[in-house]
């Protein structure tokens, strides 16, 4: 035995503090998200169906109430418009930057992340001096002459939507470019060369061969869209309130029943689409979307 | 061919221009001198940032969001990084598990996350504390510190670490000189994902922040809903000059790590 081999960083030498160890590490991250998260919902979620006493009442309402039901057929309505407006802005973005040179590709990949660094709020503010009644475009289209009166383009499901999906464009193109860059150009050549005429090769072999970044990103965007809560409450009217914005308004009533039984239906339908997301394309590709 | 690529790079650069220029349209707006949104602006003025640097409540909104977002990040990157060490480097039965509690705030919405959150609080009251502020903010930056400092302690190769030790290094000199600048860009971003997660909460605010814990942008979020003059425009202004030093500042991290990198 060499000095040097009794100096190796050896895991079995260490037994206990191996068991140990972990724990140790992981216990004070793992405790806070357990006791001030994980254990209230599962306290809230509990008391929603025993306070004041067992019944299912809240949850009976959230299904015969046809107010609630609205609430959630618009919270799904404004997530799938959000996720086709954004594909469809970002399918073309990212096969242009697919195509690109690398270099111009991460430089322009830059511009199309540069949003993401910005606070949600001052991009809110700039949507309502754009699309307010004596905002940007409006002043221009009166001003012109082009209109005569004000167009009503904020507080209703309009504005929403294109606060949202402003929002969630770079989740898109993000998702579309991994794809897109692993689709092997030769085959589009190929195709070409056959006699396969453009749009044929591209509803042919392009299209098919990009659906798992469109099914990653339209899912990815759908999920995020599904909890939101701001762009609804601000840049909306009454008549587009979604879930998020509907517990909020309960719990600031106090009314913890109904608020926590729309939470539950909230994960409920977040979860399925979790699952589905697993199905399709694993977990660790919603990891390696996220930050890197 | 030629005109279906032409169409192409202007619908490209048409949504480049849906995505950049509305957040440039609060310039000019901060510098107006109407008294309400006007466009173009009537004349040109400094008033409107006069009034959020004399105004002692968007001063304390500010230095509130400061102090919560520094301390934010202190505990959620070293929180973050000591669980990460935890799940690359020792893996034991049950890891999944604990690993999935640890993605947990990120996977659930703000909103069920704020009502949790909050129904302790209010039992507690812990509403409106700075503590408890800190602690809420934690959690939603935790998941990014440790998905950031899982993927930097994967690129860390051990024999590095096991040479410096086998040549007489200590535990604590290997940390410093092989395993710390190897891992100190997933560090900074990790930080960085902190910083903005504090910095731009709302959700959580709006329940736990009481009267007492006005963030920034909870005080910008109630002056959204309630009128629109053009302080908030000058706030945004420099909202967006902090955000492009934050850019620029990891950018220029990326560029130095990438270099270091080369043999």
């Amino acid at each position: 035995m060499t000095v040097a081999a009794t100096r190796t960083l050896s895991p079995a030498r260490l037994p206990g503090l191996l068991v140990a160890a972990p724990l140790l590490l992981l216990l004070p991250g793992v405790a806070l998200i357990l006791a001030l998260f994980a254990y209230p919902l599962l306290r809230l979620v509990v008391q929603s169906v025993t306070d004041p006493e067992p019944n299912l009442d809240s949850y009976r309402s959230v299904l015969q109430d046809p107010t609630l039901w609205l609430i959630i057929r618009t919270t799904l309505v404004v997530a799938a418009e959000c996720t086709a407006l954004t594909l469809l802005l970002a399918y073309p973005l990212g096969f242009l930057l697919s195509r690109m040179p690398r270099r111009w590709a991460n430089r322009l990949l830059l511009l199309v992340l540069l949003p993401f660094w910005t606070s949600l709020l001052v991009r809110m503010y700039a949507w309502m001096v754009l699309l307010g009644s004596h905002g940007v475009i409006n002043e221009a289209l009166v001003g012109s002459g082009l209109l005569a009166h004000p167009l009503p383009l904020l507080y209703n499901r309009f504005a929403v939507l294109i606060g949202m999906s402003h929002y969630m464009l770079p989740f898109m193109v993000l998702s579309l470019y991994s794809t897109m860059l692993s689709i092997d150009r030769s085959l589009l050549e190929a195709a070409g060369t056959m006699g396969s005429s453009l749009p044929q090769t591209f509803f042919r072999i392009y299209l098919p061969l990009s659906m798992p970044g469109v099914y990653a990103g339209c899912l990815l965007v759908f999920i995020l869209s599904m909890g939101f809560y701001i762009t609804p409450a601000l840049l909306g009217s009454p008549q587009d309130t979604t879930i998020a914005v509907y517990i909020q308004q309960q719990i600031e009533l106090l009314n913890w029943a109904d608020g926590t039984a729309m939470a539950v239906v909230l994960i409920a339908i977040i979860g399925a689409l979790f699952v589905l997301y697993d199905r399709l394309l694993g977990f660790n590709r919603l990891l390696a979307l996220g930050p890197s | 061919m030629r005109l279906l690529r032409l169409l192409l790079v202007l619908y490209c650069v048409g949504v480049f221009g849906f995505l950049i220029l509305p957040l440039l349209i609060v310039v000019p707006v901060s510098f107006s001198a109407g008294a309400y949104l006007q466009f173009p602006p009537p004349g040109w003025s400094l008033r409107w940032y006069r009034m959020y640097f004399s105004d002692p409540q968007w001063l304390d909104a500010t230095w509130l969001s400061l102090r919560v977002a520094a301390v934010t990040v202190l505990l959620s990157v070293t929180l973050g990084s000591a669980a990460a060490l935890a799940l690359v480097r020792l893996p034991f039965p049950g890891i999944g598990l604990l690993r999935a509690i640890l993605m947990m705030p990120l996977v659930v919405p703000s909103i069920v996350l704020a009502i949790a959150v909050y129904s302790v609080y209010v039992r507690l009251h812990l509403v409106g504390s700075f503590w408890g502020i800190v602690l809420a903010h934690t959690i939603l930056a935790l998941p990014f510190a440790v998905v950031l400092m899982v993927a930097g302690l994967q690129r860390v190769d051990r024999r590095l670490e096991e040479a410096s030790y086998t040549m007489g290094a200590s535990a604590a000199r290997t940390f410093l000189k092989v395993t710390f600048p190897i891992v100190r860009p997933s560090l900074f971003a990790a930080a960085v994902f902190a910083f903005i997660t504090s910095w731009d909460e709302v959700i959580l605010m709006l329940f736990i922040g009481g009267s007492a814990g006005t963030t920034l942008p909870l005080r910008m979020f109630s002056f959204l809903r309630t009128e629109i003059n053009p302080v908030i425009a000058a706030v945004s202004t420099l909202l967006l000059l902090l955000a492009a030093l934050v850019f620029g500042l990891s950018e220029w991290m990326k560029r130095r790590s990438v270099v270091r990198a080369l043999p």
